[in-house]
């Protein structure tokens, strides 16, 4: 009669590069339960809304994450410029659409080589990364700031991309597409990765739905829900469609990231063609007032950013719902019944971001 | 299913030059627009302490009595927002990064030697408004 056996895993784990803590119970090596707790690096970023000017706020936003910063400060933008009565100009919304997707390309290369880490492919892992340098490149160049860009302000964008940068970015992004598509073969194909990751950690399309799973998470179990299709910033005049597998196993959810890479790069081909001329911001005309609800897509699932105002230089309530705290659950459904040794991996293939989950 | 499927990358790798650079005998990679270090010209600092103010992190104090401005480095976010509100524009972003310290204290303090400049006599009436605003500047 096998005894059943308490592991804690986390938050400090040789593979594990986010501090959450899971508690798991175990049958022999199999997982029958996993108890997820996060507090461990909580600041409190909601709260100081309400110490610093909604114009300032948008910096703090930004470092809410260390990967997903620009995004997180282009929602709450977008949500204070629907308090401030503030249209922005089309030139600033292609130029956010623009490294919006530049940070997607680097969140999906880093978690690759991340993911790659985590089964034990340190060479895929450096080859990743070096490829996501060159990502980060074009941001340093263009914001200033390779992980926190800083470029976003309420009404529009800090700086604008000259248009010899644009061609340049338009030719670089070939190399990185070559240079991806090696990557991508490895990862589609090889067998040592497929051995790791097939029939793993598997989460049905209703267990996707029902358990509120978001982004490539929910895309790989063959929910397709994509919020760039609701046409924030500029991804109303750029076509795509979402990328959707139906397996719902952890190299579903490999495949899921790997192609939407592509895809980030077609929509800054097609950003950089279309991107009409003119001013890049607009001053907001009064204080913001009243409550709204931004939603955008992350490299890990929606976002949500509702800010509310009374009418003077500082919000009365921030509040940040991320995609990795909705994607728990999920997690969580995933861990029952998988063997010890591919917690990491499961773990890992929701991409989970706690510095984001706990603000 | 493929087996060596990393061979022709690995194998690139290792004929093509280091991805990295040899830091620190090589410097380190920058761009105009790198946000490195805020620097200040304390000869043109009018003590407004509009760049204490908005500050997000709170890393910088400006002390109006003592002439002095100072920058806290470990809590200076480097976010180039006291950069942008500069009225004076004395505060200049550099691009290279501020080395690393030894003791948990990296405050810099320096003495504004800015001074106003002395207000040119009054010489007749009806000038008065263009003045008052190439004063204030």
């Amino acid at each position: 009669m096998p005894r059943r056996i308490v592991v804690p895993f986390g938050p400090q784990h040789p593979v594990l590069p986010e501090p959450i803590h899971l508690d798991l119970v175990l049958k022999d090596e199999h997982v029958e339960e996993a108890l997820p707790s996060i507090g461990y690096i909580h600041r409190g970023l909601e709260t100081l809304v309400t110490r610093r000017e909604y114009p300032e706020y948008v910096y703090i936003a930004e470092r809410t994450c260390g990967i997903c910063s620009f995004i997180h400060g282009m929602t709450y933008c977008q949500a204070v410029e629907k308090l401030v009565d503030c249209s922005v100009p089309e030139r600033a919304l292609f130029l956010r659409t623009i490294w919006s997707e530049y940070s997607r390309l680097h969140s999906h290369l880093l978690w690759l080589g991340l993911f790659a880490d985590a089964l034990g492919f340190e060479n895929l892992f450096m080859a990743s990364w070096r490829l996501r340098e060159s990502v980060l490149d074009v941001l340093e160049e263009t914001t200033g700031g390779r992980v926190i860009q800083g470029s976003c302000k309420v009404g529009g964008v800090r700086r604008d991309i000259p248009g010899e940068t644009l061609e340049r970015m338009r030719s670089g992004l070939d190399t990185i597409e070559r240079e991806a598509g090696e990557i991508a073969d490895v990862f589609l194909r090889d067998d040592s990765i497929i051995s790791r990751t097939r029939g793993i950690g598997v989460l049905s399309r209703e267990d996707a739905y029902a358990l509120g799973a978001v982004g490539p998470t929910a895309r790989a179990s063959g929910v397709g829900i994509d919020l760039r299709k609701t046409g924030y910033a500029a991804y109303g005049r750029l076509s795509f469609s979402p990328v959707v597998e139906t397996a719902g196993d952890c190299h579903a959810r490999c495949i899921v990231r790997v192609k939407e890479i592509f895809t980030s790069i077609d929509l800054i081909r097609q950003a950089i063609a279309k991107i009409p001329d003119g001013p890049v911001e607009e001053k907001p005309k009064k204080n913001p007032e009243g409550d709204y609800f931004a939603r955008s897509e992350q490299p890990r699932g929606e976002l949500v950013h509702y800010v509310k105002g009374d009418g003077s230089r500082h919000l009365v309530r921030s509040r940040i719902r991320t995609p990795t705290l909705t994607n728990l659950p999920s997690l969580v459904r995933m861990l029952k019944g998988c063997n010890l040794a591919d917690v990491p991996v499961i773990v890992l293939s929701i991409d989970p971001c706690i510095g984001c989950a706990e603000r | 299913m493929a087996f060596f499927e990393m061979a022709k990358t690995a194998i690139g790798t290792v004929l093509r030059k280091p991805a990295t650079r040899r830091y620190p005998s090589v410097a380190p990679k920058s761009t105009p627009l790198t946000r490195g270090r805020v620097s200040i010209d304390p000869s043109r600092c009018i003590s407004c302490g509009m760049c204490m103010k908005k500050c997000p992190s709170g890393a910088i104090c400006v002390r109006k009595e003592e002439k002095t401005w100072s920058i806290d480095r470990l809590k200076c976010v480097v976010c180039n927002c006291c950069v942008e509100v500069c009225p004076a524009h004395c505060l200049t972003m550099e691009t290279s990064y501020f080395p690393c310290v030894t003791e948990h204290s990296a405050i810099d303090v320096h003495a504004i030697t800015y001074v106003k400049p002395e207000r040119p006599k009054r010489p007749e009436t009806g000038e008065k408004a263009g003045e008052g605003t190439a004063e204030s500047s």
